[in-house]
């Protein structure tokens, strides 16, 4: 299931995660953000609970948006141990996220 | 889960108007069809509204986009989320290697590979995009909320992009090489705006920053200027994207648009091309016209097949 990560639960949920987790950082009024939706939906069910998918909304959370230096969406990022391990702008496809989040 | 060894009667390239049009009539004709596109939708689905597609007064690109895809799906469409990285003449048919590692199997091609943004080709370019540098106003505006920004373009989309950003930002310098030409309404609506500064005749030089965009150099007749921006959004129109097609041999123009025919073939049989890459339609590159090309296209691969087949 894609998660819905916030201002309030990115700390208990993405930096202190014991499994890789895939960040996107979204907006409602983003034509391309919302092409990611099938690809994030599809990559939680192919990892079940092997990682965390999960979207961001940057309208809603701008405190994370903005500590994450967000200029531009559809951006993506991977943490693994509470570190930003990898980043990607712009609509990516599932193979590329899944080869990171293993 | 698709069979990787079936043999589609049609691959279309391009998930935009264009494909998800070719696919629809190629439904319709029954023929076996499979869409690669890493962007379903394509470029359309970054315009914010959208008022010249006939039955919708008014319709977000995204929103007209998702109709397209549903009715394509409907009626049969498999679509691949994926670039198509090659395609091959094998014997009669074609192979298309997808950026999943796949390889699909047809009996015939529509190239509906839409456009690129244009890029400046400027030193800090690459290193900022993301960083202060975007290619999509209505995605990115917000990020500039009371900053300074530059638009570089001389076109409507440049125009639209600079009213949209005025929503957001304190001061907008629109920049452009040469002199600009806007719709007589966004033309009005810039005048108007205390907030929009023009500069006209002025190339762009350079980007330069630290972690993020700082600042922009642009050369006119007056010598060169470096002006304190937070934000550079480009909206220098689009390219054709032909590596895939310029590898299988098909013919190109001068600009590199696919050289079809009226029937939307190129120069090799079986191989059609629809939508914004191609010479057709005058070159109007509307999505309406990316539609109808996709009909016509898969009208052609349709005649073609059956003639062949009986």
């Amino acid at each position: 299931m894609v998660m819905e990560f916030t201002d309030q639960n990115f700390e208990e949920e993405v930096l202190k995660s014991d499994k890789p987790v895939l960040v996107d950082f979204w907006a409602p009024w983003c034509g391309p953000c919302q092409m990611m939706g099938p690809i994030t939906d599809e990559l939680a069910k192919e990892f079940g609970d092997k990682a965390k998918i999960g979207k961001l909304n940057v309208e809603d959370n701008k405190e994370m948006a903005s500590q994450y230096g967000i200029m531009s969406i559809p951006a993506i990022k991977i943490f693994k141990n509470g570190e930003m391990v990898k980043e990607f702008i712009g609509v990516q496809n599932k193979e590329t996220l899944a080869e990171e989040l293993k | 889960m698709e069979n990787k060894n079936k043999l589609y009667d049609l691959i279309i390239i391009g998930a935009g108007p264009a494909g998800l049009g070719a696919s629809i009539y190629a439904s319709r004709y029954k023929l076996k069809n499979l869409i690669i596109g890493s962007e379903v939708g394509g470029q359309v689905v970054e315009a914010a509204e959208i008022e010249n597609y006939a039955g919708f007064n008014s319709i977000s690109g995204r929103d007209l986009m998702k109709k397209f895809q549903e009715q394509a799906e409907n009626l049969g469409a498999e679509i691949i989320q994926s670039e198509a990285d090659d395609i091959k003449k094998i014997g009669d048919g074609f192979e298309v290697s997808a950026g999943t590692g796949e390889k699909y199997k047809s009996k015939s091609v529509i190239l509906a590979l839409g456009m690129n943004p244009r890029k400046m080709n400027i030193p800090g370019e690459d290193r900022f995009i993301g960083k202060g540098i975007s290619y999509c106003a209505t995605c990115d505006a917000m990020f500039f909320t009371n900053k300074t920004v530059a638009v570089i373009g001389g076109g409507d989309s440049a125009a639209a992009a600079t009213v949209h950003l005025s929503e957001f930002a304190n001061k907008i310098y629109l920049i452009h090489r040469g002199k600009m030409r806007f719709k007589p309404a966004l033309a009005e609506q810039i005048k108007q705006d205390s907030k929009i500064e023009i500069v006209d005749s002025a190339g762009i030089k350079e980007i330069k920053g630290d972690q993020t965009v700082k600042s922009i150099v642009y050369e006119s007749e007056k010598g060169e200027k470096e002006i304190p921006v937070q934000g550079v959004f480009v909206e220098i129109g689009a390219v054709p994207k032909v590596v895939i097609a310029k590898n299988l041999g098909i013919k190109m123009d001068e600009q590199e648009y696919i050289i079809v025919d009226q029937a939307q073939k190129t120069n090799m049989e079986n191989v059609y091309a629809a939508g914004d890459v191609t010479t057709g339609s005058n070159k109007f590159r509307q999505i309406i016209t990316a539609v109808a090309e996709g009909a016509v296209a898969a009208g052609s691969a349709y005649r073609q097949l059956i003639t062949h087949n009986s």
